[in-house]
């Protein structure tokens, strides 16, 4: 039973199975990551190119390890490096790599829909790494396996994003992912973070850390980007921390274990205190590892079908 | 219509498998450094029978683990599915054992060499020594096998088919005349 789609570009609109089969098969892919030597034969003969127009270490290094251990040809691109810099439309600088007969593509890129366009453009199999305040799919994948691996299952909890709703790709594909999967999902972050069409699709709002706390079994915690502070979304990074930080003391108010995750990189002690962050409730470091047997999952079953 | 011939019964699959544990222990002089590998889905079922037969005759609990050799064919793009991964289950270092790698039938030998491929990927073994329940020949690969169950001699257009209760109605080997060949 084959992936619906060709492409992986978002999780709008991907059936329950197909997301039920990419985490199932990641589970063979965890062990793969667990032997003396790390790689399978698998995508012998594929080339892959990593298309990053915007920087990005951990996503990046995530999907070439993926690539690497499955052993396919990898290509790294990275906008500092192109010919972007030099006035080349995205349409080109992909056509252009597709004439070098690459396989598989997966983009990063500033604009929301770049993934979506790649893939009429191109022949290729595009893995969408990241468009905009769009889609993050792979993101939302090894969040919801973190979640499965460490509660059995997703269907029923109550899944808290906690930050800046607004420019979150992680948020927006968590969301579609969850509620297919049947959890339930609620924001919280400063009004000015939170976009006017959420009420809308069935999803509670906190306007502050402590109820969504009492409300929550997984706070899935995003980063504060100090970049957009100049936009003023919220008064100072003082009077964040003062309403949405996830401390020690606030979880220690509530009487039950919350699961703690964050799509990295943290903000210390801005978002989230270190020592939650480092605590045993936390997901983080196992979100990393996952991350590379998610995106084996999803590059073996795009990759090798006929 | 396709034709269909008992090769071995009950009673026979029974009696094969305890030939094949006695002479594994012969061979390895007992059961102290082997360990049985079974490559999915029927070696897996054929590894804990043989598994459970080794230990009523030795007294000791037996490592064993399984194979999905998925990752590792050489046909995965040609093949009109995907197959779903089971996974590999190996809880032991495998170096430094004798491993006993089992499979029901052993035919074009390109399964063996996937197998052969993920073990080593695995550890470095001391050795491996291949048991299957039948062997059908056309091997496109020089391999062979340590243990046979049963030699059958086929015909392409033919189809070895094994049969054990953990997923089907009854243990047995048929033997299927097909008309478009092939397995």
């Amino acid at each position: 039973m084959p992936l619906l789609s060709r492409h992986l570009l978002g999780l709008e609109g991907v059936p329950k199975d197909d997301i039920q089969l990419i985490l199932d098969t990641a589970t063979s892919f965890r062990e793969v990551l667990e032997r003396p030597i790390k790689k399978v034969p698998t995508l012998q003969g594929k080339t892959i190119v990593n298309l990053f127009f915007e920087s990005s270490t951990r996503t990046r290094i995530s999907f070439e390890l993926a690539e690497r251990r499955l052993s396919a040809d990898v290509v790294n691109f990275s906008a500092d490096m192109s010919s972007l810099k030099k006035g080349e439309t995205l349409k080109d600088t992909a056509r252009n790599i597709e004439a070098m007969k690459i396989d598989m593509v997966v983009m990063r890129h500033a604009a929301s829909g770049a993934a979506v366009f790649l893939s009429k453009v191109i022949n290729a199999i595009i893995i969408n790494a990241g468009d905009g305040a769009h889609e993050h799919p792979t993101q939302a994948l090894l969040d919801m396996y973190s979640i499965r691996e460490k509660h059995g299952t997703i269907q029923g909890l109550k899944v808290c994003i906690v930050g800046d709703i607004s420019h979150s790709r992680v948020a927006l594909s968590n969301i579609y992912g969850l509620k297919t999967m049947g959890a339930r999902i609620a924001v919280c972050g400063p009004k000015t973070l939170i976009p006017r069409f959420i009420e809308q699709i069935g999803i509670e709002i906190f306007n502050n850390i402590d109820d969504a706390i009492k409300w929550s079994d997984i706070l899935n915690v995003l980063r504060i980007q100090l970049e957009r502070q100049d936009r003023a979304f919220f008064p100072s990074l003082m009077e964040y921390r003062k309403y949405f930080a996830v401390t020690r003391e606030r979880l220690d108010k509530a009487d039950k274990v919350i699961t703690i995750m964050h799509p990295g990189p943290i903000n210390r002690d801005v978002e989230l205190s270190a020592d939650v962050a480092d605590s045993a409730h936390s997901l983080i470091l196992q979100q990393v590892l996952n991350g590379v047997a998610i995106r084996m999952a999803v590059l073996y079953l795009l990759g090798t079908r006929s | 219509m396709n034709q269909k011939s008992r090769i071995i019964d009950e009673k026979g699959f029974e009696r094969t498998l305890a030939r094949l544990a006695h002479e594994i222990l012969e061979r390895n002089k007992g059961a102290d450094n082997i360990a049985l590998v079974g490559i999915r889905t029927r070696g897996e079922f054929l590894t804990k029978r043989l598994a459970k037969i080794i230990q009523e005759i030795e007294h000791k609990e037996m490592q064993m683990g399984f194979l999905d050799i998925t990752l590792y064919r050489d046909d995965l793009r040609e093949k009109p599915y995907q197959p779903i991964l089971k996974g590999t289950e190996i809880s032991f270092d495998v170096s430094g054992k004798d491993i006993i790698l089992i499979d029901d039938v052993l035919f074009t030998g390109r399964t063996v060499r996937a197998a052969l491929d993920e073990l080593v990927d695995l550890g470095r073994p001391d050795s491996i020594q291949l048991a299957v329940l039948v062997d059908r020949g056309h091997r496109e690969l020089p391999i062979r096998a340590d243990f046979v169950g049963k030699n059958i001699p086929t015909s392409m257009e033919e189809k070895v088919k094994v049969m054990m209760k953990e997923l089907d109605s009854e243990d047995g080997v048929y033997l299927v005349k097909t008309e478009t060949g092939g397995y």
